[in-house]
């Protein structure tokens, strides 16, 4: 799987793709594979606030339910309505269609985050 | 963290190399899934799947009073047994509660195999001996586990698939029922059994002889779709048909009474242990049995959640999952005696937020014979 070089990741298995002060994010490959057939995406409301490392949402698939965490701070743009009716695109598409939120972020400093080589580097020593 | 080694079937390198997902399921390395749950799932239901089952227990008892024995240590009737026929039956503790669901084989009449749980088998073993050292029964019990692998081959077309691989013929085989010969040119006990609801057989083979086996039967099963399959999809599929899993459904502090398993407890054979505990227990009446549930709100009510009516907790989820088949998402759990029947409303806990299901009618799934 390609892990595209312009995003960073988060090691609980997040991307984020930054865009000027409008925030990306979704979950990996690695966590969708992860995951299994997902069935049910959660996201919160648009308006909403989202804060670094706290949960905003969760993925549940056949197998098991799973947080995701906000990679960075600021309010919830937009949300990724397709999810809802079609989660299984979580599987298919991870990385692009499938997103989850966007968010409005106050400070644009990803250097918390890692790198696609580190990503993989981490989730091959994980795994 | 403490460090554990995992156990492993004689297929772990096979499951490894075919790329499937692994994870620790009670001490086994088993895979939990090849090519996706739902796939698997549909490929069970519509066509065939291919389970490595190698985890479980085997046990044999063997002697002129081996029967009596057994239907000592076991709930059901196991002298209604005739030699190649099988039996799902229960292991109980004297106070009623379960030590393991097994399957009783009568081979011949001083001949019995017993298929027990994965995580169970030295337990189960523990528990046998012990009942046998407290009689006089005579008749010698074995830990099998070690001569046995087990491959299940689960599906509508299970039967072609299996046939083509002996001279054994499999149809007249009933439901529950089974005969030892030679299957892929390995000496094989066949045995029309499964855990998914579906038409198939579980076929037991040396541990030694399990790859060249399991390579068999996927390339017998090619033309008619056969895929291998991990636990995954076996928990979907025996939920869907309400099969009881051991540390769910049931376990020590469970009867098989209240687990809506009536039907494998004999209480006029004769004594067995657990009897008493059983027969005060149907005397005096359940207060809780299993039972299904839909949920009708969304959301999952997955194993261990917390069960409400009107605000007030009423029990527990044994098992939920999405039912694949049934495109619903469906459960068990334990009720209260008056609500443990279908057509109540409940709710279930999800993270915090009580959500709409309603019990109902099980099993969930069954197929058309």
């Amino acid at each position: 799987m390609n892990y595209p070089e312009t995003y960073r990741y988060t090691k609980e298995h997040e991307w984020v793709h930054l865009e000027g002060d409008i925030a990306t994010v979704g979950i990996t490959d690695h966590a969708q594979h992860e995951l299994g057939d997902i069935v049910y995406v959660d996201l919160p409301k648009t308006g909403t606030q989202v804060e670094t490392g706290r949960t905003f949402g969760s993925v549940e698939s056949v197998k098991a339910v799973s947080d995701i965490f906000a990679p960075v701070s600021g309010e919830v743009s937009a949300i990724n309505e397709d999810l809802a009716t079609a989660p299984e695109k979580l599987n298919e598409d991870p990385h692009g269609a499938a997103w989850l939120i966007k968010v409005k972020v106050a400070n644009a400093d990803l250097s918390h985050l890692m790198t696609a080589a580190d990503y993989q580097t981490y989730t091959g020593a994980e795994s | 963290m403490e460090e554990t080694v995992l156990q492993r079937t004689p297929l772990n390198a096979i499951h490894r190399a075919a790329g499937a997902k692994m994870v620790d399921f009670g001490g086994w390395d088993m895979p939990v899934q090849y090519s996706g749950l739902l796939d698997e799932h549909h490929t069970v239901r519509r066509a065939v799947g291919l389970f490595d089952v190698s985890h479980m227990g085997e046990i044999e008892v063997r002697g002129p009073q081996a029967e009596g024995f057994l239907d000592y240590v076991t709930t059901n009737a196991v002298a209604r047994l005739k030699n190649g026929q099988a039996q799902y039956s229960g292991l109980l503790y004297e106070h009623g509660g379960f030590v393991d669901d097994i399957l009783v084989h009568k081979v011949d009449a001083e001949n019995f195999f017993l298929c027990v749980n994965a995580s169970n088998q030295e337990k189960d073993f523990a528990h046998i001996s012990a009942a046998l050292a407290e009689t006089e029964f005579d008749c010698e019990v074995e830990f099998a586990s070690p001569k046995y692998a087990q491959l299940a081959i689960q599906g509508p077309r299970a039967l072609e698939t299996a046939q083509k691989l002996t001279d054994t013929p499999l149809a007249p085989i009933r439901y529950y029922w089974f005969a030892d010969g030679v299957f892929a040119g390995v000496p094989a006990r066949m045995a029309r059994t499964g855990y998914t609801g579906e038409d198939g057989f579980e076929v037991y083979v040396a541990p030694e002889r399990a790859v060249e086996t399991w390579n068999a039967i996927l390339e017998a099963g090619k033309e008619f779709g056969i895929k291998p399959c991990g636990l995954g999809a076996r928990n979907t599929l025996r939920l869907e048909s309400k099969m009881a899993l051991y540390g769910h459904e049931i376990g020590p502090s469970i009867t098989p009474l209240e687990a809506d398993l009536a039907w494998i407890v004999k209480l006029d054979k004769g004594e067995f242990i657990g009897r008493e505990a059983l027969r005060k227990q149907a005397e005096k009446g359940l207060t809780r049995r299993l039972t299904g549930f839909e949920m009708r709100g969304r959301g999952i009510g997955r194993d261990g959640y917390e069960v409400m009516m009107g605000g007030q907790p009423a029990g527990w989820v044994t098992s939920g999952s999405p039912a694949p088949t049934l495109n619903k998402n469906i459960g068990l759990c334990y009720l209260p005696i008056p609500h443990a029947r279908p057509g109540e409303k409940i709710e279930i806990m999800i993270r915090n937020q009580a959500v709409e299901a309603e019990t109902v009618p099980t099993p969930f799934y069954k197929r058309d014979r």
